[in-house]
């Protein structure tokens, strides 16, 4: 590149660890999580198609402590995402764009992430 | 493309809006469009779907034979994994600077979502045929 008097991204590692930007990189990895969530969406209902013996493994392994925490990471990646995904869309709008509505609705997303994931958790176990 | 064909558009007027990738604001666009999508069709799919999470396959084929949870099923998952195909590639297209690997990547997410979109869509449509002719 000849031209090094452009602008560039931010240099991560040497860039402050803070909220909006945990959120962000967040935002993104929560997505890819949720897209491989889709090949395990295609098995359940590959298993179904087959019968009843392929469901009921599908359901033996999705009730093992490692299903049961892939499951649980999953409900809090769609509650997180979900959340965001609402604060990305306000921000497209041109509102909450400054400093102080980013934190505050920042928080808001990060803490009703995880109480959403325990009530539909708490909804789906019981 | 048109571009050696005569115009009366201007070269600013062709390249105006289209950006780097020649695509203007679509991939964006859809981006948003499939998110506000979302919204309801996945809390409508979690919600029904918590009811049959213990359930056996008798009672996965009577929730599934439901006209609106087969609709709204075939729906969340055409319109989840287009928007799942769509960050993916933004995601590879930031991080993976290899052109091979990127062009490969690319071509397995969307193949892949395709494919499972399709696969999703007929078992859906098949499982919910299925519970009818069970049930009579």
């Amino acid at each position: 590149m000849a031209n090094t008097n452009r602008p560039l991204s931010p240099h991560l590692g040497v860039y402050r660890w803070q909220l909006t930007m945990a959120m962000s990189i967040l935002h993104r990895m929560t997505g890819v999580g949720l897209a491989f969530g889709a090949i395990v969406l295609t098995w359940w209902l590959m298993a179904a198609w087959m019968g009843p013996d392929s469901f009921r493994q599908f359901h033996e392994a999705s009730h093992s402590i490692v299903g049961q925490l892939m499951l649980f990471g999953w409900v809090w990646a769609f509650s997180y995402h979900f959340l965001n995904g609402i604060r990305h869309m306000v921000w497209d709008t041109g509102r909450w764009l400054d400093l102080k509505s980013a934190y505050a609705s920042g928080w808001v997303v990060v803490i009703s992430s995880f109480i959403c994931a325990g009530a539909i958790w708490c909804a789906a176990t019981n | 493309m048109a571009h050696d064909q005569p115009s009366l558009r201007t070269d600013m007027g062709r390249a105006r809006g289209l950006g780097s990738a020649r695509q203007g604001v679509h991939h964006w666009w859809m981006q948003r469009v499939s998110s506000i999508a979302l919204l309801p069709l996945s809390l409508f799919w979690l919600f029904s779907l918590h009811n049959i999470v213990d359930a056996n396959h008798a009672h996965f084929l009577h929730w599934i034979g439901h006209p609106a949870i087969a609709i709204a099923g075939i729906l969340f998952v055409i319109t989840s994994f287009y928007h799942a195909a769509l960050g993916i590639q933004v995601v590879v297209e930031d991080y993976v600077h290899h052109e091979g690997w990127k062009l490969g990547i690319l071509l397995l997410n969307q193949i892949g979502f395709i494919f499972m979109g399709v696969a999703c869509t007929a078992a859906i449509v098949w499982l919910s045929l299925a519970a009818h002719i069970i049930s009579g």
